[in-house]
């Protein structure tokens, strides 16, 4: 009787435990995205970071854990380019929107039609010339959807606005100087009336920046340089960064040597975010130039590292380095995701981003206070972030030395993880990042400035790191700090993550396979060949016949797929500054392409 | 006999010398060489492109001096930011046998003075014209398309593979690729 009663008491126990107060205050609750990105689903998918939040997730779940094994291919489309194709299909309403890498064409595709017919195509045009001043292949990060526009940028430094509907050249502004190595190649964030974009060319001595334009007219409304005087930074009153290092005057240019930060990289090529409610704009800055930070004795601000400004003014709000006085190329343009969470029993409005520099950073988006900088990636070149200064810290035996080789530096120059975004799924409030596994030998060598050509200085091979293998798909944990579950891949990963309601998470790796996984268990639950290495951003959609759609592009490149799209030579391990090394093998495996792959279920 | 001894070592050693005969005088950054050069093999009528190359070419890729001046240079002006140590990077690979704009060291000067659509800057006016031999010497050395003897052996820096000197004997496949422009649509 008694044992009867015990096992009744349990069973109740285990049926009441969800429901349980007491467990309800032990556990918190789990990450959640902010109520501006937690909006009723529209199938659409406008921007590529799917909402300001950049959590790369959609609600819809038709295709989920049980359906996703009998996705099949609805139609194909050749973008006619086979240079690395890193950027997200837009759809809105019922058009597709793809952009190609340089020559930049914008296609528009008729998703009511039997096999998405094209409906127009617009051909910017960029100069031929611009490709010599392309760090790493000729990629383009995404158009973006506003006001009826799509807006996108071109690798010779265009901005360019499209009328969605007819294909029509709405405004073209030109900002930057392919002659002084400056190029675009990043995805612009739209905020009220301003078009938000940023200049690339960090390893040819650019001197960064972002610009905010009127999306009437494509006129600069405001633009704030990431190195120099505060005055060009737009550092007034209103910035108040959390960490005393942080806090000065002109830190922009007494943190160099003399004159340097006029060729001191912080460009901003990689993911942008907005906080509505805040009225902040959040923005990386790029690596220091030149690679070789024996150049650039300093703490080099305001490169690598996250400024959250007014995008009404681009005065600058708060300011954190990830990297100060950067050693290996840790550029911090990665994705910053927006989201609630409970710490230490408070509700907090955080920033989340995982760092070239090998750490999972949780920020306080209000006020720049990293709460939790948790390594996600082997580690020999840091030790960690002291939480009190915010400081990161570098392993000296790692520094680099000119003229001296120094092995075994993990993470490598691409970082731990680079530009391609990781997802955050509402449902299981984990978040997805597509990662590396490499380390390095780097040999600082003296530079020379010449504009419109690199400015690096520095000789760098890479290769894998503990456990052979170059690429791993992460579930993370945030608020425990840890990995939940990895799948190891034999090359780097360089495509983007998408998460769903479905309980499903896509990638595709540089051999060409694209994935689909169970978002908490991580297995693989579908997987399709495609014809080309994918460095690409999966997007999801709901088509006009009310069935989910999966969007992929494949087509190898980037700085890591360079050796393919450029058919460069692995005899030189020191090709496309050290990547051929590591994915020698990479063109036995795949060839370039340039093709859009769209999935649905039968 | 002492005499002949040492006037005749004095010969060979003075022979020796004059491998390595050349002018210590740069040309003047202005001063330009003028190979008649063609890019193509085909011709309009029979018999092939005319062309009148001096000889100078020659001077400069089977002189062990020249090259490993170029080597020096080609790091100085950047080429390896663009085409690292011959393997590639954002620009084209210079180690293999495929060569867009012809792959003599003729057309090699011409490429740099002249840069070329796709991307490759033109150095005309920013490095002498002796250099741009010289750097299109070492050029063709990356290949070991120039004299074993006087190709570069293994530099001070990291390695990143063989040297010059150990690779393979290579050769030039004019018009390899198709530049990425041309690939456009529309």
């Amino acid at each position: 009787m008694g044992g009867v009663r015990l096992a009744l008491v349990l069973a109740l126990s285990l049926i009441l435990q969800p429901a349980s107060p007491i467990l309800a205050q032990s556990t918190p609750p789990q990450p959640a995205a902010p109520s501006f990105a937690a909006t009723p689903e529209d199938g659409q998918w406008t921007i590529p970071q799917k909402n300001y939040a950049s959590t790369r997730y959609s609600d819809l779940s038709e295709i989920n854990t049980e359906t996703v094994k009998n996705l099949q291919v609805a139609f194909t489309f050749s973008t006619g380019v086979n240079k690395g194709q890193e950027s997200a299909p837009l759809v809105v309403g019922g058009t597709m929107y793809v952009l190609s890498p340089y020559p930049n064409i914008l296609y528009a595709l008729d998703l009511t039609q039997p096999g998405a017919p094209m409906k127009w195509q617009y051909n910017p045009k960029p100069a031929a010339a611009a490709q010599g001043v392309a760090c790493c292949d000729l990629v383009n990060r995404g158009p973006t959807f506003a006001n009826g526009r799509i807006v996108f940028t071109t690798l010779d430094a265009h901005v360019v606005a499209v009328n969605a509907e007819t294909g029509e050249e709405v405004w073209k502004t030109k900002l930057g100087d392919i002659n002084r190595g400056e190029t675009m190649t990043m995805a612009p964030l739209v905020v009220k009336d301003k078009v938000i974009v940023g200049i690339s060319g960090g390893e040819y001595g650019v001197r960064g920046w972002i610009q905010a334009l009127d999306i009437n007219s494509g006129q600069s409304v405001w633009k704030a340089y990431n190195t120099g005087p505060d005055q060009d930074v737009k550092i007034g009153p209103t910035f108040k960064p959390f960490y005393d290092s942080d806090k000065g005057k002109d830190l922009g240019v007494t943190t160099w040597p003399a004159d340097a930060w006029q060729q001191g990289g912080g460009t901003v090529w990689g993911w942008l975010s907005y906080d509505p409610d805040l009225n902040l704009l959040y923005h990386g800055t790029g690596n220091p130039g030149p690679w070789n930070p024996n150049q650039r004795p300093g703490d080099n601000k305001w490169t690598a590292g996250i400024f959250a400004r007014d995008p009404d003014t681009g005065e600058a709000r708060w300011f954190y380095q990830t990297a100060p006085h950067d050693l290996h190329d840790w550029d911090n343009i990665n994705e910053l995701i927006l989201l609630d969470m409970e710490w230490d029993g408070k509700p907090r409005k955080v920033l989340v981003h995982p760092g070239r520099t090998g750490f999972l950073y949780i920020i306080d988006r209000t006020t720049g206070e990293v709460l939790s900088a948790k390594p996600f990636h082997a580690l020999t070149a840091v030790t960690g972030v002291d939480l009190k200064t915010g400081r990161i810290a570098y392993n000296s035996e790692k520094e680099p030395v000119n003229n001296r080789v120094v092995r075994d530096i993990c993470p490598t120059a691409p970082g731990a993880k680079d530009w391609n975004p990781s997802a955050f799924s509402h449902k299981t409030g984990l978040l997805y990042i597509p990662h590396m596994n490499m380390c390095m030998d780097w040999e600082s060598v003296e530079p020379n400035y010449i504009a419109g050509t690199p400015y690096v200085g520095a000789e760098v091979r890479m290769y894998p790191g503990p456990g052979g293998h170059m690429g791993e798909f992460s579930a993370w944990d945030l608020q425990a700090g840890k990995e939940l579950w990895t799948i190891n891949e034999r090359f780097p990963l360089w495509s983007g993550a998408l998460a769903t309601a479905g309980d499903v998470v896509f990638y595709g790796t540089m051999e060409g396979w694209f994935k689909a996984v169970h978002a908490r268990t991580g297995e693989v639950l579908w997987q399709f060949k495609v014809d080309s290495g994918i460095i690409g951003q999966p997007t999801t959609y709901r088509g006009p016949d009310g069935k989910q759609y999966v969007a992929i592009l494949s087509g190898v490149g980037g700085w890591a797929g360079a050796i393919v799209s450029g058919d460069l030579d692995p005899r030189d391990s020191s090709a496309a500054k050290g990547f051929v090394n590591a994915v020698r093998d990479l063109k036995n495996v795949t060839t370039k392409g340039g093709t859009l792959y769209v999935f649905k279920l039968p | 006999m002492r005499t002949v001894l040492i006037l005749s070592l004095a010969a060979v050693v003075l022979a020796a010398c004059e491998r390595e005969d050349r002018d210590y005088r740069s040309n003047p950054v202005t001063a330009e060489t003028n190979e008649k050069i063609a890019l193509v093999p085909l011709s309009a009528g029979p018999g092939g492109p005319t062309e009148q190359r001096s000889g100078l070419g020659k001077d400069y890729e089977e002189n062990a001096y020249h090259i490993s001046q170029g080597q020096r240079l080609y790091t100085w002006f950047n080429c390896n930011g663009c085409h690292a140590n011959g393997g590639g990077d954002s620009g084209p690979a210079l180690m293999d046998d495929r060569w867009i704009y012809g792959g003599q060291i003729e057309n090699i000067v011409q490429t740099i003075r002249e840069g070329r659509p796709n991307g490759m800057p033109s150095f005309r006016g920013k490095i002498p014209d002796d250099q741009i031999w010289q750097i299109a010497a070492y050029i063709r050395s990356m290949g070991r398309n120039v004299p074993k003897p006087a190709a570069p052996s293994r530099k001070d820096d990291m390695s990143p593979g063989p040297a010059e000197q150990r690779r393979p004997p290579g050769e030039v496949i004019d018009g390899g690729q198709i530049p990425p422009s041309a690939q456009m649509p529309q």
